[in-house]
This record gives structure tokens, sequence and C-alpha cells, in this order.
């Protein structure tokens, strides 16, 4: 092998990587929380909404979840512009992971919240608890806590696939990186150094995680 | 000039499902092939091999697909090879795709009860007619339902063959809309196909879960 590695190039321009990474982190983040809301009111009208809107819902779901983020991406980074609605690339990129995060997470929810048992619905009803006091701590919180692995790798899949939003230039980390490529052209050595800070963020995203589950939901459950 | 979506446009968009069907199909039998290795190096006795296996999902799962095609497409360059984008995307897609099914798979071996590989091994047989005519059998089963499920993911994941520059489907799209400007139509098309090969796979894999899931337990 007579190639001649030259990490230099990538590691003068660190702050402009890292600037790349803090948005990925950002976009990811702002996706998962706007997400969450999205997942949980589809998911609450999958499982008790009227017969269209649970149709509407389920549409949502195939849609999203049979066609590829990228097109998906380039429908709304270059279709939305169309019928008058011009985004920046960091908000058509951020809208587009809503979109795809919420149509994954509403039906990891779901199975979550179908999951009570109906007797617990019930039980809380039957003890004064107001409708949405039961969804609250009777339905919402032990599914969450249910499907939890589930969700959180979700998200960390979230988090990888948001390089692909580098297509239309947000200036997330991929993105950064292809304009690092493009000055000094030490393609191998940018891309090897991102997919490490990827590698990274994703094991800080587990830790996180993880510190989370015990934070919230570390209660003891008697399951019978 | 600026021409409309037209029949000849549909046309040339429907040509290019040919080589994303071309390139899910190679990265999945190229990755179910490398996978089964990685299954089996992932559930097998010998420590340093579970933990190469291991290290290989980890790091294949904790990174994203569109970087390791840049890699492997730049890395060729690294090693003197001219690798052209239709020969990156495939191997890129194949090392993804054995990281997933080879972790998919460990579940499912795992999943044949303990007794069944005690009482092959105590009717005298050794690891590989264990694993032929004992656990695999069984675990295909269980694995059936999960790797059709997986396929969509493939099929979805070779959309980024077109970032380094393979024309399949989403590359076709975009060359579409770069010459009649109608991303709406273009793209809605475009989707519309992906969804017509990957929702009849869902679909199949949520069925045969269904069916599936009563006789294993």
């Amino acid at each position: 092998m007579t190639y001649n590695f030259q990490f230099d190039a990538v590691f003068a321009s660190w702050d402009y990587l890292l600037t790349g990474a803090w948005l990925t982190v950002k976009l990811s983040f702002g996706a998962m929380a706007i997400g969450m809301v999205v997942a949980i009111l589809c998911a609450l009208g999958k499982t008790s909404g009227p017969k269209p809107v649970r149709w509407l819902i389920n549409a949502y779901i195939e849609v999203i979840r049979n066609t590829p983020f990228l097109v998906q991406i380039f429908l709304i980074f270059f279709g939305l512009p169309t019928i008058g609605l011009r985004l920046s690339p960091d908000v058509a990129a951020l809208i587009a992971m809503v979109v795809n995060v919420g149509a994954y997470a509403t039906e990891i929810i779901r199975a979550g919240i179908e999951s009570i048992h109906k007797g617990q619905i019930e039980a809380g009803l039957a003890l004064g608890l107001r409708p949405l006091q039961v969804f609250r701590y009777v339905v919402l919180k032990p599914a969450l806590r249910t499907v939890y692995p589930a969700l959180t790798s979700q998200f960390i899949l979230l988090m990888l696939s948001s390089s692909v939003v580098s297509a239309i230039s947000a200036d997330e980390l991929t993105s950064v990186a292809n304009n690092i490529q493009s000055q000094t052209f030490r393609s191998f050595e940018i891309y090897i150094v991102v997919t490490g800070i990827y590698l990274v963020l994703a094991m800080m995203f587990s830790a996180l995680f993880a510190g989370i589950y015990r934070l919230a939901f570390a209660y003891s459950v008697d399951r019978r | 000039m600026i021409r409309a979506f037209g029949y000849n446009e549909f046309l040339f968009l429907l040509s290019a499902v040919q080589w994303t069907l071309a390139l899910s199909v190679i990265a999945f039998l190229g990755g179910a092939t490398v996978g089964l290795f990685v299954a089996l190096g992932r559930t097998c006795d010998v420590k340093p091999l579970r933990w190469l296996a291991t290290g290989y999902i980890q790091i294949f799962q904790g990174t994203p697909l569109l970087m390791q095609l840049f890699l492997v497409f730049f890395g060729a360059t690294v090693l003197g090879i001219d690798m052209s984008p239709w020969v990156a995307a495939a191997l890129g897609l194949t090392l993804n795709t054995s990281a997933f099914l080879g972790e998919i798979w460990r579940g499912c071996i795992q999943s044949v009860p303990k007794g069944q590989w005690e009482a092959a091994s105590a009717l005298g047989l050794r690891y590989p007619g264990l694993m032929r005519y004992v656990v695999l059998p069984q675990a295909v089963k269980v694995a059936v339902p999960p790797t059709v499920g997986y396929l969509v993911q493939v099929i979805k994941g070779t959309s980024l063959a077109a970032i380094i520059g393979f024309v399949e489907l989403t590359r076709a799209g975009q060359i579409v809309n770069n010459a009649t400007f109608q991303p709406f139509l273009v793209f809605g098309v475009v989707a519309a196909m992906y969804f017509v090969l990957c929702w009849p796979l869902s679909l199949l894999s949520a069925r045969l879960e269904a069916r599936y899931a009563a006789p294993t337990r």
C-alpha cells in the first residue's frame, strides 16, 4: 500500500467538525422531542380514535415506513416550495426527521399502550382518577417503560440516519465532512474520523438513555 | 430546456427500479451469507470469535450507513483499487446487511431451547451437525418473519447509493427532477414505487409473524 495518510487537514478543522456534530445532536434531540409528541398523539388516535382517524394514522405509518428517508427528505425540501412553503435546509431536515421518527415511534408506543391490561385502566377510573390522569399515570408511563429499549434504539437509529440530510446540505456533521472533503480532497481520512465521531455519539446517546431510564423508570413492578 | 413529466420519464424511473432491485438482491444474498457467519460467531463458545462478531455488529450498527458507503467508496482508492459506485454500493450494503442480519439471527439461534443443544450433544453430534440438524432448522422458523421485515430496510437502504452516484431509483428521480422541475410529482412517483416494493414485504412479514408466533411458544 503506497497511500500516504494525512490527517492534519482533518484536525485543522476540528472546530468546524464540532459545530457539525453539535447540529447533529440538536437536530436529533429536536426530532426526538417533537417526534415523541407526534407519536404519543398518533398512538392514542390509533388505539382509541374514530375509524377515519385510525385509518389516516395507519396510512401515515405505512407510507413512512415503506419509503426511504432520503426520498422523504427530497419530497419535503424540494416539494414543499412548489406549494409556496420555502424551507431552509436545517428546518426541512428537522421536519423530515420528525415525520420519519414519528411513524416508527407511533408503532412502538402503540405496542406499549396495548400491553396495558384493561383492568388497570378500570382500576384507575374506579380510584377516581380523571381520564387524562389515567392515561398519563396508568397507561402512558408503564407503556413507555415497557417499550423503552425499542424506543431508544429507534432514537439512536434516527441520529445515525440524520447523516442522510447532508443530501440537502443541512450543516450537520456529514455535510461538514463533505465540505472539508471538497476543500482538502482527504476523503478517506475525513470520513473515517467522522464515522468515529458518529460511533462516539451513538455510545453517548445510549449512555444518556440508560441514565434517563434509571431516573424515570427504575421503580420495581410486581407483574403477575 | 424544461421538460414535463410524461410517459418517458415514468419509464425511465421504472427501468431504474431494476437497479434498486438488483442492488437489494445482492446486498441481501451477500449480507445473508456473511451474516450467517456473524451470527454463528456471536453465539459460539470461542471467546475471541464472539468478541470479533460483537465488535463487527457494534461498529456497523453504531455508525451511519451513508458513512459506511463513503468509506468503502473512498477506501478502495486508498488501497489503489478503482471501484465503481455500483461495486462500492453493493459491498457497503452487503457489509451493513450482514451486521444487522447477524444480530437478528443471533437472537433466533439463542431462542432455541438449551435442552435441544444438550440433547444433540448428548446424542454425539459435534458443532457442525448440531447446528445443521438441530439448532438452525429450528432457528430458521423464528428467523423468517424478521428477515422478511429486514428486506424492507435493505431496499430502502439502497436509496443511499444515489449519494455516491449510482443510478438507482432515487438517483433517477433526482435526474428526472433536474430536467422537469416537478419535485412533488417526481419524488411522489419515486416514493410510490418504493412503497409498491416494500409494502407487500411488510405485510408478509407481519402475517408470518402472526402465524409463527403461536406454535413456537
